[in-house]
């Protein structure tokens, strides 16, 4: 019914753009091509109609939609006998109140319901019935009423395309602020679910603590019921595979974008750039199957041939296709960076009797810095969040080491592994996820304000 | 990329070095022979042959794409940047063939330094600018010795009373004229034989255009100056001979007053008095 409204809705709005289209339309044919007939053109008469028409009454369905179910409930509680309801707590009153919504649908409960029941499956399919209509009629004479105001203020001198922009202008505030306020929403979620685990462990525990052994018993005998929540073995874990990814792909990729820029013939440039980006398109779990079909195994024989006992997810592994994930990140913004230098330092370097060598350490690179580092920063952050290589490839157990061929589990991980099955949000075990994921949060931001302060700081200063 | 033939060369040199310059006598710092160069299928130079005095300013003339900048990049190399260039003729630099695979073109940039159009200071300090050439060239034993070179560049370029209390502000933080002067110290700073500027003070305005050409004509009393320049003005007060350009080709070349009073080409009184280009 609801969809049906909507619909209708559309289509009178869409009636009214046509209406006030030919009007206008045709008041423009008589004037006979002059301008000043008509201030707006036909199309800004159209819309603004349709505006007045569609808005206000699709606004109404939406605010219908959000206040219909609860209204409708606290109606059928009220209707319910007294006494029935009285010795209910909240649990039950929602128990019962989703017994009367699913026999009104239809569909089959075990045992004979109450009378009262079905009284108020009756009560519910009526007052239904009921609201649509009044949904329907309302928002059917609300376009009305708009398409009747809009087209009365319609005249050659009215100004319509003002208000057609003016109404686009709310439009691209309100997507705009959507995005902001999501991020607003996300961020305070975090922080709340955060401060309800601290109530839980405390803080000096999670920031400093050696142990990450997040269960809690089920029952209170059991042995090993205690978890613990230090988080340094689950960060150095992170630390440990972003350091390796980054010790691979920063050479590599720095490496891939001089040459790019400054040695590459235009042909092996148009073939390989691309090439690169298209390293960056690759969906992070095809990544993961690289990791522990090819690299890890790889690793292990390897380590077995130096006399090394190397974890079949050993944190090496993970690294280095983290590595190869963040290249093009790196050789894509370096090369940007490297290309955006004026051509006129390249010749004055040379100019001056510099080799290519020399130009490139001395004047390219130092120009391109900020670039670069912001390349590099870009994929820090990247590596620390970076989550379906390491929850495929890397460990799950929190060890605390710095030996690449051990098996480390990561943050990401570990709210992976919290968060995953059936989950209560009222013990730490769970509320650890909000925790870490807050911490990483933080982290990333930091990072990415870093390098946004140097792309800042640094930018157009060798204009 | 660029094609010479040796045995042209050694055959050419010895004529030019058998029959002196007309011009110069035995002084010329650079001797070129049936210069022709080409982009790609598009040739922009067409049989120049010109000879160039040392310790005097030459200046090359002619509308724009006449190919006298073109010309000017051939004199160190640069054109050996762009990869479809194609250089053919003789090059002499005190009679060395600078295209021959006896010169390194890293060495002879050095010695034939290069100021351009627009300032290009390096992303560096005053100080690291200028040092910047003695560094990679190794010209300076110690940091006393490096610290003269650059104070003498930067005094010969005029800068130095505007610089010396701020040698490590950043070379781009100076005025246009200053960040040309600027450049025309690091080019110093390299000791070259010849500075080749290519429309050096285009970018600039009025006082900073006549500062650097009286820069010019003290910097000429020590090094061969070859200047491209778009102003006919520039070109009479501050070179001893002038070389007109037009389509890729030397129209004509003569002491800079005889070029400007008394032109022997049509071509060339047409541009002077401002025909057309």
């Amino acid at each position: 019914m609801i969809l049906l409204a909507t619909l209708l809705v559309l289509a009178v709005a869409a009636l009214g753009w046509w209406l006030a289209r030919r009007r206008a339309r045709q008041v423009e044919l008589r004037a006979h091509g002059h301008r000043d007939r008509l201030h707006s053109r036909p199309v800004y008469h159209g819309l603004y109609v349709a505006i007045w028409t569609g808005v206000p009454a699709l606004l109404l369905l939406l605010a219908w939609i959000v206040v219909q179910g609860p209204v409708l409930d606290a109606l059928l509680l009220s209707s319910l006998p007294q006494d029935v309801v009285r010795g209910l707590d909240e649990n039950a009153r929602a128990v019962l109140l989703n017994e009367i919504k699913t026999r009104a649908a239809g569909n089959a409960l075990p045992g004979q319901p109450a009378p009262y029941v079905l009284e108020a499956v009756q009560r519910l399919l009526r007052w239904r019935a009921i609201a649509d209509m009044a949904a329907l009629a309302l928002s059917l004479a609300v376009a009305l009423a708009g398409l009747a105001f809009s087209w009365r203020r319609l005249s050659p001198s009215f100004r319509a395309r003002k208000a057609v922009e003016r109404a686009f202008t709310w439009l691209m505030l309100l997507c705009a602020s959507l995005a902001v306020l999501t991020t607003v929403g996300i961020v305070l979620s975090l922080i709340f679910e955060t401060m309800r685990f601290f109530t839980m462990v405390p803080l000096s525990e999670f920031l400093f603590g050696l142990r990450w052994e997040p269960q809690i018993a089920f029952r209170p005998d059991q042995v090993a019921s205690s978890g613990a929540f230090g988080m340094i073995p689950v960060f150095a874990g992170t630390l440990l595979i972003s350091a390796i990814a980054l010790g691979f792909a920063v050479p590599v990729g720095l490496l891939s974008a001089i040459y790019l820029a400054e040695f590459a013939s235009g042909r092996f440039r148009a073939v390989a750039k691309p090439t690169l980006e298209f390293l960056a398109g690759i969906p992070t779990v095809v990544y993961g199957f690289f990791a522990i079909l090819t690299v890890a195994p790889a690793i292990k024989r390897f380590g077995e041939a130096l006399g090394i006992a190397a974890a079949p997810n050993s944190a090496l592994a993970a690294g280095l296709v983290m590595g190869i994930m963040l290249i093009p990140f790196i050789s894509s913004l370096s090369d940007d960076a490297l290309a955006a230098v004026p051509n006129a330092l390249r010749e004055g370097s040379i100019g001056l009797g510099a080799t290519r060598a020399e130009t490139i350490r001395h004047v390219l690179l130092p120009a391109a810095l900020p670039g670069i580092m912001a390349g590099v920063l870009l994929a820090a952050s990247r590596a620390i969040g970076e989550t379906m290589i390491v929850v495929m490839a890397a460990g799950i157990i929190a060890t605390l080491t710095l030996n690449p061929f051990e098996a480390v589990t990561t943050v990401t991980v570990q709210i992976v592994t919290l968060l995953i099955g059936d989950t209560e949000f009222d013990n730490p075990k769970t509320l650890a996820a909000f925790a870490l994921g807050f911490v990483l949060f933080l982290v990333t931001l930091a990072l990415n304000m870093l390098s946004m302060h140097i792309v800042r700081k640094y930018r157009e200063q060798y204009d | 990329m660029t094609m010479t033939k040796n045995r042209d060369i050694t055959r050419q040199a010895a004529t030019t070095n058998d029959v002196a310059s007309p011009v110069c006598g035995g002084e010329c710092k650079f001797i070129t022979r049936d210069v022709n160069v080409f982009y790609g299928e598009k040739q922009a130079i067409f049989d120049v042959s010109l000879d160039i005095p040392d310790r005097s300013v030459m200046a090359l003339i002619g509308p724009s794409g006449c190919g006298k900048s073109t010309y000017l990049r051939c004199l160190n190399r640069m054109n050996d940047l762009i990869d479809i260039c194609r250089v053919e003729g003789t090059f002499l630099l005190d009679g060395e063939d600078i295209y021959s695979g006896a010169i390194d073109p890293v060495l002879l940039r050095a010695r034939v330094g290069m100021v351009f159009q627009k300032p290009n200071p390096f992303p560096k300090s005053i100080y690291e600018n200028v040092a910047y050439g003695p560094r990679i060239h190794g010209l300076a034993k110690n940091k006393a010795d490096l610290d003269e070179i650059v104070e003498t560049s930067l005094r010969k370029a005029a800068l130095w009373e505007e610089v010396k209390d701020r040698l490590d502000a950043p070379g781009t933080g100076l005025s246009g004229g200053q960040q040309q002067r600027l450049c025309i110290a690091r080019a110093i700073a390299t000791r070259p034989e010849v500075i080749l500027m290519d429309e050096p003070a285009s970018a600039l305005d009025p006082i900073a255009t006549a500062r650097i050409e009286e820069l010019i004509d003290e910097l000429k009393e020590n090094y061969c100056i070859v200047i491209v320049t778009h102003s006919m003005q520039q070109a009479a007060r501050v070179s001893d001979r002038t070389a007109f350009f037009h389509l890729g080709r030397l129209i004509e070349e003569g002491p800079t007053e005889q070029i400007f009073t008394a032109p022997r080409e049509k071509q060339t009184q047409d541009y002077i008095t401002g025909r057309y280009g």
